[in-house]
């Protein structure tokens, strides 16, 4: 064979690397595979069953989704309760970033205070809150503050802030030594370096965080409300539940609408910051 | 008396402030846009503060209380009597931990998947320009809609069980691991794909010569990144899509039975289980970096 010659003719090639490399993506590939079917067992989940039902569920969306002339006399209640999930996730996250901004500033590897657990408790603290789940919180308070639109923004906050602190540390923590080492060398005071140097040197990836928390606590708010009784979620639901689905997929539509404009704005103010 | 005086190139770039003065921080436009989202942001608190509902309790005795209940779920977890009311055992608690870890799992596998395929597809460097402006419209979509909308549209479509809860958080997580890896895949040197195209490798080979070597370790971070994101999502929705897990516990320990102890050992469930998916994908970050 002409082929066969002609690799034998070539200099030798050590082609262990390349085999190596296939038996990693192998490897990878099994693993996934061993991973998915074992999980599907646990939790009783059907592949084909999913995705033979997802062209079933387009088609039923699209049928019952299309708003009527009818669930047009719910617009306006929509539109408030969509502006209202919004403005909760900008104040829920201003307020989380004031709070998570000075802790930040204390906790941060580059300008944070010297005094070592100091700066550990506030990571564990930020960490904490950031990993007990959203529903918790909510559940939490609606012990005490009862169903309203303030508890939804206290359950929005107490998560949004231990997200937020996270962000802001791993911001500070990335800001170059120089302009701090050079204030630090002329005498001037923590807070003097931290007014001059950390945050100015911080407020695009600061700002940047905030804008893109916005974004995510309308998801989030969303799955609030449903409990609270406020909000996207519970306009939603009480549609949804009592099979007015012509309203509900108005619901959708506004809230697509809303959130690709917030998200164009928040791209449009990102870009311009850098 | 006598004056400093600038260079020409100096006094160009000094900006000066309404009295004559040189100023200390610079009027860019940066600043300006900064300043202005900022004070947005401010003014959109204030309104909301405004206009929010705050029901009818009474705000310090719901603090007072709020703040009891927190020391309850924190600092008193129990499952058995005094504290906690025997509606859960370890066993059930740990069991839907993993269904819900289960979840969690098929659904990254799933979107990792589908993304990576939409992704080729959305890349300007890889795709039309048409294909690609279409998926990313469709995906920025699908992406606008909340997860927990997707989860209660597919509970009806396809009626409860893990499979409306897998498929409501895979949509919304294909969504963002497509924008993700895309846009990885668009900051690939445009000089390596013409070399291989030059060469006559055809697109897959392209695919799997050049662009998935380049972009490994991103795509494992993100894959990762978006993991400890649908744990936290399947939690959230486990209430809701019928799927059993830990969010359905805590949901009856929280609004079924009232009991703080029981949703505090919950909630210390889901803390060990976020920590460990937390350090499991910090490692395997920093391992694959560091062998590629």
């Amino acid at each position: 064979m002409s082929a066969g010659a002609a690799v034998v003719e070539r200099p030798s090639v050590d082609l262990a690397w390349f085999r190596r490399k296939q038996l990693r993506a192998l490897a990878v590939v099994v693993a996934a595979v061993l991973v998915f079917q074992g999980c599907s067992m646990i939790c009783n989940f059907s592949l084909a069953y999913a995705i033979t039902s997802i062209p079933a569920a387009f088609v039923w969306m699209f049928q019952n989704f299309i708003p009527t002339a009818e669930s047009f006399q719910y617009f306006s209640i929509i539109i408030e309760q969509t502006v209202s999930t919004a403005l909760d996730s900008v104040a829920a996250t201003v307020i989380a970033a004031v709070v998570g901004i000075v802790l930040a500033v204390l906790g941060s590897s580059s300008i944070g205070v010297e005094f070592a657990p100091v700066r550990a408790v506030i990571r564990a603290v930020a960490s904490v809150f950031r990993n007990i789940p959203m529903i918790a919180w909510a559940l939490l308070l609606l012990l005490s503050f009862k169903q309203n639109e303030f508890t939804g923004f206290l359950a929005l906050f107490l998560t949004t802030f231990g997200q937020l602190t996270r962000f802001f540390l791993d911001t500070f923590d990335e800001i170059p030594g120089g302009p701090i080492e050079a204030l630090r060398a002329t005498g001037a005071s923590y807070w003097q370096i931290v007014f001059q140097a950390g945050i100015p040197l911080a407020v695009a990836d600061l700002m940047s965080w905030m804008l893109y928390m916005v974004e995510t606590n309308i998801r989030s708010a969303t799955l609030i409300g449903l409990l609270t009784g406020t909000g996207i979620g519970f306009v939603f639901n009480l549609y949804y539940t009592s099979f007015r689905y012509d309203t509900a997929g108005l619901v959708i539509i506004v809230t697509i609408v809303f959130v690709l404009v917030i998200e164009a704005v928040s791209n449009k103010a990102r870009r311009s910051m850098i | 008396m006598e004056s400093v005086r600038l260079t020409e190139g100096a006094a160009a770039t000094v900006e000066r402030d309404v009295l004559g003065k040189i100023r200390l921080t610079s009027s860019s436009n940066r600043n300006v846009s900064v300043q202005v989202t900022l004070v947005v942001l401010v003014a959109l608190t204030v309104v909301t503060f405004l206009r929010m509902g705050y029901g009818t309790v009474d705000l310090v005795q719901a603090t007072r209380q709020a703040l009891a209940d927190f020391w309850a779920m924190m600092a008193q977890p129990a499952l058995d009597p005094p504290y906690g009311a025997g509606h859960f055992t370890w066993e059930t608690v740990l069991e839907s931990a993993v269904i819900t870890l289960a979840i969690t799992a098929i659904t990254t596998v799933i979107s990792g998947i589908v993304s990576f395929f939409l992704a080729l597809a959305a890349s300007e460097n890889l795709s039309s320009p048409a294909v690609s402006n279409v998926v990313k419209g469709v995906v920025a979509i699908i992406r606008s809609i909340p997860t927990i909308l997707w989860v209660l549209v597919f509970t009806v479509a396809i009626g409860l069980g893990s499979e409306a809860a897998v498929l409501g958080i895979s949509f919304h997580s294909i969504a963002y691991l497509t924008k993700s890896y895309s846009e990885s895949f668009e900051e690939i040197d445009a000089g390596v794909i013409e070399a291989l195209r030059a060469s006559g490798a055809s697109f897959w080979q392209v695919v799997f010569q050049a662009i998935v070597p380049a972009t490994i370790t991103k795509i494992i971070s993100w894959t990762f990144i978006r993991l400890e994101i649908n744990f936290t999502n399947a939690v959230a929705v486990g209430a809701f899509a019928g799927a059993g897990g830990i969010g359905f516990q805590l949901y009856q320990a929280g609004s079924r039975y009232y009991n703080l102890h029981e949703v505090g050992v919950i909630v210390y469930v889901c803390l060990v289980a976020a920590f460990v998916l937390e350090f499991v994908s910090v490692r395997l970050r920093r391992r694959y970096i560091l062998n590629d």
